[in-house]
């Protein structure tokens, strides 16, 4: 088991950067999640950690050691493919112990290893049986099971439940999750999936267009977004932006959506916001999860208003509401008895606690 | 999963459009006239290895054997001649078929896996080498044995074993050209995995890919053993003397005798030379098709 520390990494392939200096440090035990849409780079930093693409520029180092001019086979890692990569003319059984067969581990230890690792798994039925002859989810704990029993330094982890369809992939999450939290080794995780980089990682590395936009814990990234790209990113629906303007009137601060509609900005946010009065193109960041329906009591920080839905989604136990704002479409998350119906008003409250100022032209979050 | 969907889907036995009817009668149509084109051949030549060469003289009507005899398969099978070189021929394309697999076994993998500087460029050479006819080559091998043995006194001319050296410039190139697609089938992440999992490249090449690319290798193996058991130009210009001689030289320099054609020892002589590959293709059929046909189904 061993940190993994990337110091000012770099891939181009010919002149195309893929991966643009970036820095990393991912501390033993935990489990590291690199989510980003296609072509960010993050796949590609998996496989320089693995070993299966050279480094332009920088050092990549497993347990203190630079590995850059390692081979994949002396770093002691093992990884986990999105297409399972099994040995098809191979039992499980074999599949599993072709590591430890090549590093001639003796028989009996490579017995026992298999066993544990198949009861974690419990794939211990399964080991006579050849890929061919195994389920989707089958073959996926084999790919599992074939990193575990190597006992290596780091896991890693390449999109590994995209081929699975939406309930399997739901339930492997867990047994991933369960499986790190029984062996404890330090795993980088890859998906394009933000809900599967909420659920199982210890902290999040959010990547766009090769760089690091943010690195941090899930409830970090939710709460306390630092760019735009990471608001808009982290959370489903996606957070809701719409332009505004901060006006101050009076000695007190409003976020300005429309000539007819505005809200004060909380007290504890007016001092951070104060130095952007007046400034054009600033953008009013609230999830959906933030805009409800209006209920009896109102909570110190809700701010009514009125919105006229243009699409209603019934989710079952909830609804999400979809309305026009400031000439922008936003989302609100609704409880399904509140009676949002198309084109009829609904009264809707902002809880201003959550919100976040984005700067639209440098993308931060203020 | 499938079974279910089978057995949901209503049967359709007798639904067959008029259209795709009538395209089924024209593929057997146009496949029986190529079945005839191809079997009339072989059809002619054992009708022609069961008569007497009385019989074939008369030429009364050739499609027929009014007197069957199996005299011309006894006197060559009991022939020391024919005997040796159904050996030579034997030795010669067996000892191909092992150069050739180990030349482009390794060749293919690290042309299609081994990314290095000018590797697209070589594999389209290996390509461009197959396109050179052996009329074209037979004169500059001459030379090059002459250099030989002007050099090292080692005489290259007139011994079975020079085309085992010889054969491998035919298959090779066609061998290796058809594995890298194969090769190209095979996910990456497959070896990766083996790298991954502590194997050397020689290791993923023995342990993974050659188990994996048996259909592809045996397609290449039938390929290389047909071509080298089958080749006529290089033997008779090559080899000369009865005991150094393969099979089709064999046959031709030894049953015709100036302008005197033994018809029936002839016949009987190229079927029974068949018969190695056609037991070979019998049994490996599958596997034929499948290697050639791998690169083009799947991604």
């Amino acid at each position: 088991m061993a940190q993994v520390t990337l110091r000012k990494v770099e891939k181009k392939y010919e002149e195309t950067p893929a991966v643009c200096g970036i820095d990393l440090d991912i501390p033993d035990k935990e489990f590291v999640v690199l989510v980003g849409p296609s072509g960010c780079g993050k796949t590609t930093t998996l496989r320089m950690i693995a070993g299966l693409e050279e480094i332009t520029a920088g050092e990549i180092a497993i347990g203190g050691e630079v590995v850059n001019d390692i081979p994949p086979k002396d770093r002691d890692i093992a990884m986990v493919f999105q297409n399972y990569a099994l040995y098809p003319h191979m039992t499980v059984y074999e599949n599993m112990s072709f590591g430890l067969r090549l590093k001639k581990t003796p028989k009996a230890e490579i017995d026992r290893r298999v066993q544990r690792a198949a009861g974690i798994l419990n794939i211990s039925p399964l080991l006579d049986r050849k890929p061919k002859q195994l389920s989707g989810g089958q073959r996926q704990r084999v790919a599992m099971g074939r990193a575990i029993v190597r006992d290596p330094k780091v896991f890693l982890f390449d999109e590994p439940l995209s081929n699975l369809d939406a309930k399997l992939r739901v339930h492997m999450r867990t047994e991933i999750k369960k499986v790190h939290q029984q062996v404890r080794t330090t795993t980088v995780y890859v998906t394009h999936d933000q809900v599967e980089a909420m659920t199982l990682a210890d902290r999040i590395v959010v990547m766009n267009a090769g760089h690091i936009e943010q690195v941090g814990t899930p409830h970090e990234l939710y709460h306390r977004p630092a760019t735009r790209f990471v608001a808009a990113f982290i959370g489903s629906p996606a957070m809701n932006m719409v332009p505004c303007g901060v006006e101050e009137a009076a000695g007190s601060l409003r976020f300005r959506l429309s000539e007819d509609l505005s809200f004060p900005v909380p007290q504890e946010r007016a001092e951070r916001y104060r130095p952007h009065v007046g400034k054009q193109k600033l953008l009013f960041g609230l999830r959906p999860e933030h805009m409800i329906e209006q209920r009896p009591h109102v909570e110190p920080g809700q701010q009514p208003f009125e919105a006229k839905p243009v699409v209603v989604e019934p989710m079952g136990s909830e609804s999400l509401v979809f309305f026009v704002m400031n000439g922008v479409e936003a989302c609100a998350r609704v409880n399904p008895d509140c009676g949002a119906r198309v084109g009829e008003p609904l009264k809707l409250v902002a809880d201003l606690r959550h919100v976040h100022l984005i700067d639209d032209e440098t993308g931060r979050v203020l | 999963m499938s079974a279910v969907a089978m057995e949901a889907r209503p049967a359709k036995r007798g639904s067959i459009s008029k259209d795709r009817k009538k395209a089924m009668y024209w593929s057997y149509f146009f496949l029986m006239l190529f079945v005839l084109f191809f079997l009339t051949p072989p059809l002619y030549m054992l009708i022609m290895s069961l008569k007497t060469s009385g019989e074939i003289a008369e030429a009364r009507f050739p499609w027929w054997v009014f007197h069957p005899t199996l005299d011309n398969y006894w006197s060559l099978l009991g022939s020391e001649n024919f005997q040796n070189f159904f050996i030579n021929s034997a030795l010669v394309s067996l000892s191909t078929v092992v150069v050739t697999m180990l030349i482009s076994i390794p060749a293919a993998f690290s042309l299609s896996r081994m990314k290095f500087w000018g590797s697209s460029t070589l594999a389209a050479g290996v390509f461009l080498t197959y396109l050179i006819p052996e009329t074209l080559l037979f004169i500059p091998l001459f030379k090059i044995f002459s250099w030989v043995t002007e050099f090292t006194g080692i005489e290259l001319v007139n011994h079975w074993w020079v085309l085992i050296f010889i054969y491998p410039t035919l298959t090779v190139p066609f061998c290796t050209w058809i594995m890298i697609g194969y090769f190209a089938s095979i996910p990456k992440e497959l070896d990766e995995a083996a790298l991954i999992d502590g194997a050397g490249w020689l290791q993923v090449l023995t342990r993974i890919f050659i188990p994996v690319a048996l259909p592809g290798i045996i397609a290449a193996t039938i390929f290389a053993f047909t071509v080298s058991w089958a080749d006529f130009l290089y033997p008779l210009v090559f080899t000369t003397s009865a005991d150094q001689l393969v099979l089709p030289a064999g046959i031709v320099t030894t049953l015709i005798k100036g302008d005197v054609f033994e018809w029936g020892r002839i016949m009987t002589a190229a079927l029974l030379g068949a018969m190695p590959p056609l037991l070979i293709y019998a049994f490996l059929m599958d596997y034929y098709i499948a290697g050639l046909t791998a690169g083009a189904t799947k991604g």
